[in-house]
């Protein structure tokens, strides 16, 4: 269980949210008798009834004169069970450039939505900033619940749009809760106005949330942050912040950008003490075998698992200042991970409405509190990760040099496509002169939902017609190909992503691909259709629809029940999400007949 | 059960000080830590210690002294400095106000006159960063402040115009003659820090745990009777079993009946008390709504 949990608060005073928190604080006996006493004073000098809860938390003295917040505030309490660190963005003022803040560092968002008012576009805003910050957890908090007469069917209208609007985000875990921040219903105790209400009161959500998997303990990454030497005793070793997997002694690393090789002799705590592992978010000092030139800005990776290194990077930038806009050809100081360098804005490749998503393609420049998709190009290599990958080294800060302010917050999406280096080279054979056609069929679907069987079927089927074709089975290539992957959600996409590159390899070459996965996230299967798509390839995807209770009572490998009993976390249909196809070639159900039956129909589709 | 991978909510909000305090030592010229004696520049030292083993931590300690010390605090300082073996730099008070630079006000005591100089010693000493010991917890104003706290060349604070800070990558870039106050521990609250200083066996100044003082009643508050600090008329000394909960200028840091003498008692006592610690017994934070606000801005700690 993780024992200090960050979250975000996004939403306007009008949604409640200083009240929400002064509500947290006061149930959680977090506020001090003299603070209350002074917050009871100023309500009564203003005339109010009782004590507001908002001055608790705004510190300021323009926010108490004018009656808003201007900034980023944090705020601290505990439970028995969890220690919390609230940042709390303002919902109007700079709002985005305080949300993405904020949420920089938060493992949970919660959101507040006014009764009244239902889902508005800010509640559409934060939503999408959280996902785009790479929060997991969002816990919508429906308030004013006593202003609609604690109605049932208000908070479920409010819920159901909302997770419309969701869908369309990278988010796996929403909560809904129906609460009254002024009278305390559904904060800290259930409440008897609600009696409908069958989830967790907010407090009891937040103590129970998940976050443990959110961190990637697959990629083993150390950005070196300082050398430590003591000529008294020649130590040397190399302090630093893991940024993701897990370091064990014995370990064989690789130096990166140097490349050279090196084996972990030894890692200590603060403090000198050795530990037998470490993981993010440990500060710790690592020892190695061999006397290497190595220094701040380098980063420790595993040799068969490395960091990207590039110059060519393609970002979301949200702008930060109203001083200047960002421009193509305009050059900022960039710092990712201990590294700094030089980066120069190559283009605007589009600015999102944040409230529509829409993206807007004609434009060359960003203005604050706008985010937009851009290439830049950095003096000398960034060692990074995609930012939904890896946090840490997928994000960056952009400095301006003339004012030394922090202008810009950078999302890695990933190294440039297609940089100059790296050229695709064309063979002398055309695909119309392979001999066959090749496609991929995409099985996807529950554990237990009977994909495989229908594979094998079909590989044996066309097969026997004497037709190529091949089974990448979910299961299989994890023995190989992807014996480095988990299955944390960040693991589970580079898990369907290769296989979906492997697919399309396979196709070109003239090979009927049948992959047989999982693959519970929509965005990931659609990554692997526009692979196939840009070469020009067919891509059948087919969802074996088959009901969650039918797969569970089936269980062949007892997955179900032991996700059930809680012994493995994270599996899909129990406690992580399956994103069913929007649009599938074709849907298989238990009643379309026996896996043959099946295996015929996506014959009879692919035309064989 | 397999391993979690999980860190204690005290091992993270240690690795967070660590990385800062490596962060700023390896990317800003000259920081120093300020080293009041107080049991939060004690843990930040400690802190640091840990940071950099097994070398000695590489910046000096600051003491702005406002000359009004209890002896025990002075004598801690002088310890610990010995202990690990840092080098220890002091800036008097005294020297302003026999400069003329500042004016010593009976009234509102000598806690006031220490920015100007805290700003000399850091122009003296052309200090690019200095350590501060400040929590977000321990004052609304402060629950605003960043992480790194960019200053001007007048060591002011402006609030509404603050870098933003995000991830853990922090921006030290200033010009010569600005500098950045940093604050390893922001996101610890009163309770860590005990329960730290108790896990850790991180020594205090004696005061921090119950003893016989002799004390008198002020404005409210229990102040020791000291050199520094005498009751006016109508203000009884009488001796009294008490401990303090902040160590500032002796002439306005009040103390409270306790009988906690261990760092676990004292944690019984902070989880039972509804008072905040700078309220009970800071005379400085009780002269206004916005005291804090307005000292920062000029240049305080």
């Amino acid at each position: 269980m993780t024992e200090l949990l960050r979250l975000a608060t996004a939403g306007s005073v009008d949604d409640g949210k200083s009240t929400l928190i002064g509500r947290l604080l006061y149930d959680t006996k977090t506020i001090l008798t003299d603070q209350l006493a002074a917050v009871e004073r100023t309500s009564k000098e203003r005339g109010e009834q009782g004590p507001d809860l908002a001055l608790l938390t705004d510190g300021l003295r323009a926010e108490r004169e004018q009656g808003i917040t201007i900034d980023v505030a944090y705020r601290y309490f505990a439970t028995p069970n969890r220690k919390f660190i609230i940042a709390d963005t303002p919902g109007h003022v700079q709002h985005t450039r305080n949300m993405v803040t904020g949420a920089s560092t938060a493992q949970v968002a919660v959101i507040l939505v006014d009764a009244r008012a239902g889902v508005l576009e800010q509640s559409r805003r934060h939503a999408f900033l959280a996902s785009l910050l790479g929060i997991r957890h969002l816990v919508v908090c429906v308030n004013k619940m006593d202003l609609v007469d604690f109605s049932q069917a208000r908070f479920a209208e409010i819920r159901d749009t909302f997770r419309g609007f969701a869908a369309k985000l990278d988010v796996q875990d929403i909560a809904f809760v129906p609460i009254s921040a002024l009278h305390g219903d559904n904060v800290v105790s259930p409440s008897p106005s609600m009696p409908w209400f069958e989830g967790t009161p907010l407090l009891g959500h937040l103590e129970q949330v998940h976050v443990a998997s959110d961190r990637n303990l697959i990629d083993v990454r150390f950005p070196v942050q300082r050398v430590i030497r003591w000529q008294a005793t020649g130590f040397r070793g190399y302090a630093g912040t893991v940024a993701g997997g897990v370091l064990k002694p014995g370990d064989e690393v690789v130096v990166q950008p140097s490349g050279a090789s090196s084996r972990i002799t030894e890692i200590l705590a603060p403090g000198g003490t050795p530990v037998s592992e470490a993981f993010p978010p440990a500060a710790v000092t690592v020892r190695l075998a061999d006397e290497l030139d190595i220094s701040r800005g380098d980063m420790l990776c595993r040799p068969g698992n490395r960091a990207s290194v590039g110059q060519d990077i393609d970002a979301m930038v949200c702008w930060l200042t109203e001083d200047a806009e960002l421009r193509a050809g305009a050059s900022y100081e960039i710092r990712h991970t201990t590294a700094t360098t030089r980066a120069r804005i190559d283009r605007v490749d589009y600015r999102l409405d944040v409230n529509s998503l829409h993206r807007e393609q004609d434009v060359d420049s960003l203005r604050l509190n706008e985010i937009g998709r851009i290439r830049l190009r950095t003096a000398s290599p960034l060692l990074f990760d995609g930012y939904r990958r890896n946090r840490d080294t997928g994000s960056f800060i952009l400095v301006d040099e003339s004012t030394n302010n922090t202008v810009g917050a950078g999302l890695i999406g990933g190294a440039a496509e297609t940089g100059p280096e790296v050229v695709w080279q064309r063979t002398a054979v055309e695909r119309a002169e392979r001999g066959a056609r090749g496609a991929t069929v995409w099985l996807t679907g529950l554990s237990a939902s009977g994909k495989s069987a229908i594979a094998v079927e079909l590989e044996r089927r066309l097969v026997a017609q004497g037709r190529m074709a091949y089974l990448l089975d979910g299961d299989n290539v994890r023995h190989g190909l992807n014996a480095d992957l988990g299955f944390a959600a960040a693991d589970r996409d580079e898990n369907v992503r290769r296989v979906g590159e492997v697919a399309a390899l396979f196709a070109d070459a003239g090979v009927i691909a049948i992959a047989s996965l999982i693959s519970p996230y929509a965005q990931a299967r659609e990554q692997a259709r526009q692979a196939h798509l840009r070469a020009g390839l067919r891509f059948v995807e087919v969802f074996v629809d088959t009901p969650l209770e039918v797969c569970e009572a089936r269980d062949p490998k007892g997955m179900y029940r032991r996700a059930r009993a809680g012994e493995i976390s994270g599996f899909t249909g129990i406690d992580d999400p399956y994103e069913p196809p929007e649009f599938p070639d074709l849907v298989l159900r238990p009643a379309d007949g026996d896996p043959s039956a099946m295996a015929e129909a996506i014959a009879a589709l692919i035309g064989g | 059960m397999a391993t979690t991978y999980e860190l204690s909510h005290l091992d993270v909000l240690e690795c967070e000080a660590v990385h800062i305090l490596r962060e700023v030592e390896a990317t800003l010229e000259r920081p120093a830590l300020l080293f009041s004696g107080g049991k939060d520049s004690a843990v930040m030292l400690h802190v640091a210690v840990k940071a950099f083993w097994p070398a000695p931590v590489p910046f000096p300690l600051l003491h702005v002294d406002t000359g009004h010390n209890f002896d025990e605090v002075l004598e801690f300082r002088d310890r610990t400095v010995e202990r690990t073996g840092t080098r220890l730099l002091v800036a008097g008070v005294q020297d302003d106000i026999d400069a003329g630079r500042v004016v010593e006000d009976e009234r509102s005591g000598r806690n006031r006159l220490q920015t100007t100089t805290l700003l000399r010693a850091i122009g003296e000493h052309r200090l690019g960063a200095v350590f501060g010991g400040a929590r977000r917890d321990e004052e609304k104003a402060r629950a605003k402040e960043r992480v790194y706290s960019f200053r001007d060349e007048f060591g002011q604070w402006d609030p509404r115009a603050q870098r933003p800070e995000l991830w853990n990558l922090y921006n030290g870039r200033h010009r010569d003659g600005e500098h950045i106050r940093v604050f390893p521990l922001s996101n610890w609250t009163e309770l860590n820090i005990w329960q730290y200083i108790e896990r850790e066996g991180i020594e205090l100044p004696s005061l921090y745990y119950a003893h016989q003082r002799s004390v008198f009643a002020h404005d409210g508050m229990l102040l020791a009777h000291t050199r520094h600090s005498t009751p006016r008329a109508g203000e009884e000394p009488f001796t009294a079993t008490v401990r303090f909960r902040t160590v500032g200028d002796a002439t306005c840091t009040g103390c409270v009946a306790s009988r906690a003498a261990t760092p676990a008692e004292v944690i019984a006592e902070t989880v039972a008390s509804r008072e905040s610690e700078r309220g009970a017994t800071r005379a400085d934070d009780r002269i206004s709504d916005t005291g804090m606000e307005d000292r920062k801005k000029a240049g305080y700690f």
